[in-house]
């Protein structure tokens, strides 16, 4: 028989080879040993490392390993490009990012080619998703470059950045920093991960073919040590970092006390809920694409498939149909679904992990697939019979494996979904539009597609929650990572303002703590004294139970504080400003025994109200907006409450500190524990009465006073927190960020300076008051 | 070839028209179209297998002429063509034989005329029927169609539903339409015709579908080839699943058959793919998968001839149909 005649009769696929030979001239053009790209020229490494092919396990090239000093160049030669960036004008930086994108379209196919060979993803997603995706972020971004100015008057560039990207989308992770970065006048130093740095140096000489001033990209290799120093270098103004959990929290660490901007894209382990009344079949697919794109290994995977219970069986019975059709292999075949593990150890991983699923109950199923000889390859998995409790149901395994488990109610689906430490992610399936963007709104994610998977566009926000990290990359709320407000500021007070006076009141008060919606005494049963132009006052000494005991409560009333009405929070902070009003002589009276003149107390008691009327209106018009990706759908933001915040006050302006601190948080939605300044609480104190009063829900707004060496390691600690703010003192914001890393709270710390309080810029209050979760809904009668 | 294969599977006898089934149906488009628009970059076949491909998808044409100047002079000229669609050197080339079209498929008045062109073959005739295209002549009328094409020696009839029935939910009605119209064959095999393109949603789409596997089709099919928007993907895709659906719920094997528009190789070889994809290579095969087309064939022999060659070819080195 023929070869036709054979086919004929079997009908199977055949080979499909994407030809590699021009990446490989690329290669070998290089000697396949790369260096640095450092202030426009091409610098020798010192020492190199090579770079495997994970398909074959060949060694492809080798990398340079760039040490503290190439870093410090880099650092030198950006710090001077960063200006000429900026003096150059917007219109000029957006040619020059219309034109990297317009040069990436032009070797698209060497792009897609070379980053297949370097990470082991099949050609079909680095040709179709990857490098389409790469192009489109530099064409975004080129539009925000031009109305930067416009757009953001109140914000400047952060200066130079420092960016550390990962393996599992190499160029698209660049893409994601570096498109940002320029378009908002900050320049870059962008380490790509040690597996994967080739499309990066191929990036570079784009940048080179382009012209951009020297400086403004500098692309250096190397392994952890190189971005350990990246991080450690003082002149850098920004980190971004995506990759592991357990790293961030070592960048957190590393970087507090510094006054660099942060933002991190962590792990996850993604909730996708499916309803009993989902269309299956495409739930299927869904899946495929949630959790069998590139090998699983994404930070966002679809990795635990939560079910309707009526309907598991059906499901898993198609999954595991399905499974029989997927390709595993060579990843530069055209027909090729999964391709290969980036590396042994991260084979080794996946591997150990189901083994101990498995050991621990689950029921595995893997379709029979044969795999290439020397590469690093494993099959798709499915396991089923898994539980919460089990350690691959909590664990981020990236790779290929999928468990699933089921639920009864769509409440419990959303407790199963937020029962993980992590919050990136999360895909819903239901053809019910009421269910949908309900549990949409209860997911504790940054993402959420609903009817659809690993969706990603330039014009929407990708970011965590929880301990998948902070910041977002995309759209409009993306830019804010490489921006500044314009901030005036001022060297945080930090000594008491009042001298010692002898006391003078007749009757004697009690300043207890406001926990939970009522004063409590301490728990220590110790009292500080506050030296007032009363003479001395004794305050409540708070300790560690007492933030236990307010994070408890602020923990519960965040559930329906949260998610009350706009309007509602609204109302009762209206309330609450006539209610203050109403006790303006009391207020008065204690801001006078801070020091304060009778005029300058009644300037902070205006302007503090002037502050509650601000934020009750803002309460409920700090409102949501829509993406305009390209594809049929609607994409919101929800611009959610955070949870439960720890707020250190300023010290200085101890009403209006307080109040302008507070109150953004309160007005969207969170829950605080406050402390007020140390010097003078007791004009924040005397708002008990007027808090309660006001129907503020117990436990939404507490008050504890004390001492920072009691207070502030435990708030920093607490995993109950969600964010820490801290207008404290230097030392005190560095510990608050370094203990911050536990849960990786959300941080905002002005590092010993503080804010003129008179004018403080209020949207970005908002906006650090809420985290964005974009959902992605398409459409389609 | 054909006859053999088709005995491969018991003929789909219907079931009773479970209504709550139907009703549970529900379709998602935007993620059905997403599916349909990544199948074809990931899937693709090349060299001798896109040849075999190719092949295999000229075995599965329903070739087609359903003109109103349809005469003796072409329907004889497509039946020439059904039986050698291929050139016999590029088929020595290639070292394969017997290669035919699935079937020829005519309008009734021709039914005859291919019987006897095609005597001597396995190739099987197709009648479209039940009032083509718009199927709103008197019931009796229609069921009268099927009965004379299928006295005329008709092995397939190409019924069309009343989408009426559909647009309006009354599954019932369409339910006993098409079991009567399955029931007028007799022995030769039917083919629905679902005219996807004026059924409105996707859902719809898959409710019918359901409804016409129930009531004992043979084939489900997407279009007459007559409506603004014939046979798509993402139709293709949802029919598909719901054939799927329909064998693991009874164990029948039902065909599909996408029809119109249809005129590239590689639209030929993207629905082979969906097939096989979707279903399994069970659905590679003529008795389970035809595709409708008139000009399909000719660009077919182009990119065979481009195989065999080398060289990029031209229409008027191959035969008309």
């Amino acid at each position: 028989m023929s070869k036709v005649a054979d086919i004929l009769d079997s009908m199977e696929y055949g080979p499909a080879p994407e030809a590699a030979n021009l990446a490989h001239e690329w290669l070998d053009a290089h000697g396949r040993r790369f260096g640095f790209y450092v202030d426009g020229k091409w610098v020798d490494a010192g020492s190199h490392f090579a770079s495997f092919s994970p398909s074959t396990g060949q060694e492809i090239a080798q990398i340079g390993q760039a040490t503290s000093s190439v870093i410090d160049h880099a650092v030198k030669a950006a710090t001077k490009a960063q200006r000429q960036w900026m003096e150059i004008g917007a219109s000029r930086r957006t040619q020059f990012l219309y034109g990297i994108a317009r040069q990436i379209q032009k070797h698209s196919r060497l792009f897609a080619v070379l980053e297949s060979l370097d990470n082991g993803k099949p050609i079909r997603e680095t040709r179709d998703i990857d490098i389409p995706l790469v192009a489109r972020h530099f064409y975004y971004h080129a539009g925000w470059a031009k109305v930067m100015e416009a757009e953001f008057p109140d914000y400047e560039p952060v200066g130079v950045c420092g960016q550390i990207i990962p393996w599992n989308f190499p160029l698209l992770m660049l893409a994601w920093k570096i498109a940002p970065a320029l378009a908002m006048g900050n320049t870059v130093i962008l380490k790509p991960a040690e597996f994967t740095s080739l499309t990066a140096l191929l990036f570079a000489e784009i940048c080179q073919q382009v012209g951009l001033p020297k400086g403004v990209v500098n692309i250096v290799t190397g392994d952890g040590e190189t971005g350990a120093a990246i991080v450690d270098h003082p002149d850098i103004h920004k980190i971004a970092f995506t990759g592991s959990t357990e790293v961030g929290k070592i960048i957190r660490r590393g970087t507090a006390g510094t006054e660099k901007k942060l933002s991190l894209e962590l792990g996850g382990k993604s909730p996708f809920i499916v309803f009993e009344d989902a269309d299956l079949d495409s739930v299927v697919e869904g899946i495929v694409d949630a959790i069998w794109f590139n090998q699983g290994q994404v930070c966002c995977a679809g990795s635990r498939l939560l079910v309707q219970e009526g309907v598991a069986e059906k499901l898993y019975g198609k999954i595991r149909l399905r499974m029989e059709t997927l390709r595993v292999g060579d990843p530069l075949d055209k027909a090729v679904d999964i391709g290969a593990i980036v590396d042994k150890v991260q084979l080794d991983r996946i591997d150990e992990l189901v083994r101990q699923g498995v050991l621990e109950g689950a029921t595995i199923h893997q379709p029979n697939c044969s795999f290439p000889s020397g590469g690093w390859f494993y099959p798709p998995t499915l396991l089923t019979n898994v539980e919460p409790a089990s350690t691959v149901a909590q664990v981020e395994i990236f790779g290929p494996v999928l468990v699933a488990m089921t639920f009864r109610t769509p409440a419990e689906a959303v407790a199963l979904a937020n029962n993980t430490v992590y919050g990136l992610a999360s895909s819903i399936w239901t053809q019910n539009l009421d269910v949908a963007h309900d549990i949409a709104a209860k997911v504790k994610a940054g993402t959420v597609w609903i009817n659809c998977t690993n969706q990603f566009d330039a014009s929407a926000g990708f970011g965590g929650y929880r301990e998948s990290g902070y910041g977002r990359e995309g759209g409009r709320e993306g830019l804010f990572e490489y921006l500044r407000p314009k901030l005036e500021t001022t060297k945080a007070s930090t000594a008491p303002t009042v001298k010692p006076h002898e006391r003078t009141n007749s009757l004697d008060k009690t300043h207890k703590l406001y926990i939970g919606g009522k004063q409590a005494r301490p728990d220590s049963g110790y009292s500080l004294t506050i030296n007032t132009t009363n003479g001395p006052v004794e305050v409540g000494r708070g300790n560690r139970k007492d933030i236990r005991n307010a994070v408890e409560a602020a923990d519960v009333a965040f559930l329906s504080w949260s998610s009350a009405t706009a309007f509602y929070r609204a109302q009762v902070l209206y309330f609450f400003a006539e209610n203050f009003e109403g006790a303006k002589a009391a207020i008065i009276e204690s801001l006078t025994t801070t020091g304060s003149s009778d005029r300058a107390a009644n300037l902070e008691f205006e302007l503090s109200l002037d502050r509650i009327l601000h934020y009750a209106a803002m309460a409920d018009k700090y409102e949501s907006e829509t993406h305009q990706a390209p594809m049929r759908a609607l994409i919101y933001t929800r611009k959610e409450p955070i949870g439960p915040v720890a707020l250190v006050c300023p010290s200085e302006s101890p009403l209006l500190g307080f109040l302008s601190t507070c109150l953004p948080l309160i007005a969207m939605g969170n829950s605080v524990i406050a402390i007020p300044s140390y010097a003078n609480p007791l004009p924040a104190m005397e708002l008990y009465r007027v808090i309660e009063a006001s129907d503020v829900p117990g436990g939404v707004w507490n008050i504890i006073t004390g001492t920072p060496e009691e207070l502030e390691k435990t708030l920093a600690d607490h995993d109950g927190i969600q964010a820490i703010w801290h207008f404290g003192s230097r030392e005190n914001g560095e510990i608050a960020q370094r203990h911050s890393a536990g849960n990786l709270k959300q941080t905002w710390c002005l590092m010993g300076k503080s804010l003129n309080w008179q004018t403080i810029p209020s949207r970005e209050f908002l906006r650090r008051a809420t985290q964005i979760k974009n959902v992605w809904v398409p459409f389609g009668a | 070839m054909l006859e053999s294969a088709v005995k491969a599977h018991p003929r789909n006898p219907g079931t009773p028209l479970n209504l709550d089934q139907i009703e549970s149906l529900a379709v998602n488009r935007s993620a059905v179209e997403r599916r349909a628009a990544t199948l074809a970059g990931r899937r693709t076949v090349k060299k001798e297998w896109q040849a075999a491909w190719l092949l295999q998808a000229i075995r599965c044409i329903d070739l087609t002429t359903l003109s109103g100047d349809d005469t003796a002079g072409n329907v004889h000229r497509l039946c020439a063509k059904a039986k050698q669609p291929v050139r016999q050197d590029l088929l020595d080339a290639m070292g394969v034989e017997g290669i035919t079209t699935g079937a020829v498929c005519v309008y009734h008045q021709y039914v005859e005329e291919c019987k006897k062109n095609l005597a001597g073959t396995s190739i099987p005739v197709a009648a479209v029927s039940t009032g083509f295209p718009a199927g709103l002549s008197p019931l009796r009328e229609r069921i009268h169609e099927i009965q004379a094409s299928v006295a005329s020696g008709a092995d397939e009839i190409d019924i069309v539903i009343t989408r009426a029935h559909v647009l309006t939910g009354d599954w019932q009605a369409l339910y006993d339409e098409m079991q009567m119209f399955r029931e007028a064959c007799g022995d030769a095999h039917v083919k629905a015709i679902l005219a996807t393109g004026e059924l409105g949603t996707l859902t719809n789409v898959a409710r019918a579908s359901m409804v016409c596997m129930m009531a004992g089709a043979d084939f489900i099919k997407t279009s007459t080839g007559k409506e603004p928007v014939n046979a798509t993907i993402p139709v293709a895709l949802v029919m598909d699943r719901m054939i799927r659906e329909y064998h693991a719920a009874t164990g029948y094997k039902v065909g599909f058959k996408p029809a119109g528009g249809i005129r590239t190789a590689k639209q030929s070889l993207d629905f082979l793919i969906l097939m096989k994809e979707e279903l399994g290579n069970d659905w590679l095969q003529p008795n389970l998968f035809r595709m409708g087309a008139s000009s399909l064939l000719s660009d077919i022999e182009r990119q065979l001839e481009h195989f065999v060659t080398g060289r990029y070819s031209a229409y008027n080195r191959h035969a008309m149909g």
